[in-house]
């Protein structure tokens, strides 16, 4: 078992990502797929202080990810596979369909132009369409914020 | 400005209030809702280009994140984190010092008032 979880979520590393999915599947390797936080010391330090000194973080930018996601889906940790968006999730999940194949919509807020699908999934039509591709590709694609609410399939959200 | 997750701002906000007697001295502010972008968006507008202390829940996470983005290299701004009562009761009783002097000042009476009894 290697990478276990791979969401979406725009607050990338917080409570939620770390308690409540770290906790509950053990997860030790986080994988935070993000260009612009992969130029960032100083984000990535406070990144870093909200996560245990056990679990090991890796800031990376879509490219890296890309190259080295089967080499993480083998090297034996528990790992989360965490982007900040839908875009970049897709990218992945183009480079490796096999490793990332279940996704997770866990956090995509409030902007312009986007309605609201549950109270933590807002999404423009075209990111709908988007995720439906991404189905439509073998991906499975559902919403769920946390391990113990139920997870909502992407059929439900329209 | 108090920045935190939840409802949590509003509600220190709302006691210190209760307690000093000072109304409007503090602008909560919440993660609710809101993406990276408009959580910014949120304090970039609660501090209105004004000297200011900000307070924020956790000395991590989202809401400390979106701060520093967006206020670090603010000469008139300081950061203050792991806001509590205490803290907040302090600062609007000393608003007239510098937000260097209050912020220090605030941090040092949060301090204080964590204890064992």
């Amino acid at each position: 078992m290697s990478i276990v979880l791979c969401r979406i979520d725009d607050r990338l590393i917080h409570g939620q990502v770390v308690i409540g999915w770290g906790r509950p599947l053990g997860i030790n390797l986080i994988i935070l797929v993000d260009d612009q936080v992969a130029t960032s010391p100083w984000e990535q330090d406070l990144y870093r202080m909200a996560v245990a000194p056990e679990i090991e973080v890796r800031f990376v930018t879509i490219a890296e990810a890309a190259t080295h996601m089967t080499e993480w889906q083998a090297n034996g940790k528990r790992g989360l596979v965490l982007t900040g968006d839908l875009d970049t999730m897709a990218a992945l999940h183009a480079a490796n369909p096999e490793v990332v194949h279940r996704i997770n919509l866990g956090g995509i807020h409030h902007r312009p132009g986007r309605r609201e699908r549950l109270p933590f999934v807002y999404l423009t039509d075209q990111e709908l369409r988007t995720l439906h591709a991404l189905e439509d590709g073998g991906a499975e694609v559902t919403a769920q914020d946390l391990p113990t609410t139920t997870p909502v399939a992407l059929s439900s959200l329209g | 400005m108090v920045v935190c997750h939840g409802p949590l701002a509003q509600a220190l906000v709302h006691a210190a209030e209760q307690i000093s007697g000072l109304n409007g001295a503090l602008v909560p502010v919440s993660n609710t809702g809101c993406d990276r972008d408009t959580l910014e968006e949120r304090i970039l507008a609660a501090v209105n280009g004004r000297p200011a202390v900000v307070f924020v829940d956790l000395a991590s996470g989202s809401c400390l994140v979106a701060v520093l983005k967006r206020l670090r290299s603010e000469e008139s701004v300081r950061i203050v984190t792991g806001v509590n009562l205490a803290m907040l009761v302090d600062f609007v009783f000393h608003r007239s010092l510098s937000p260097a002097e209050a912020a220090s000042r605030a941090a040092a009476a949060g301090e204080k008032s964590i204890r064992i009894p």
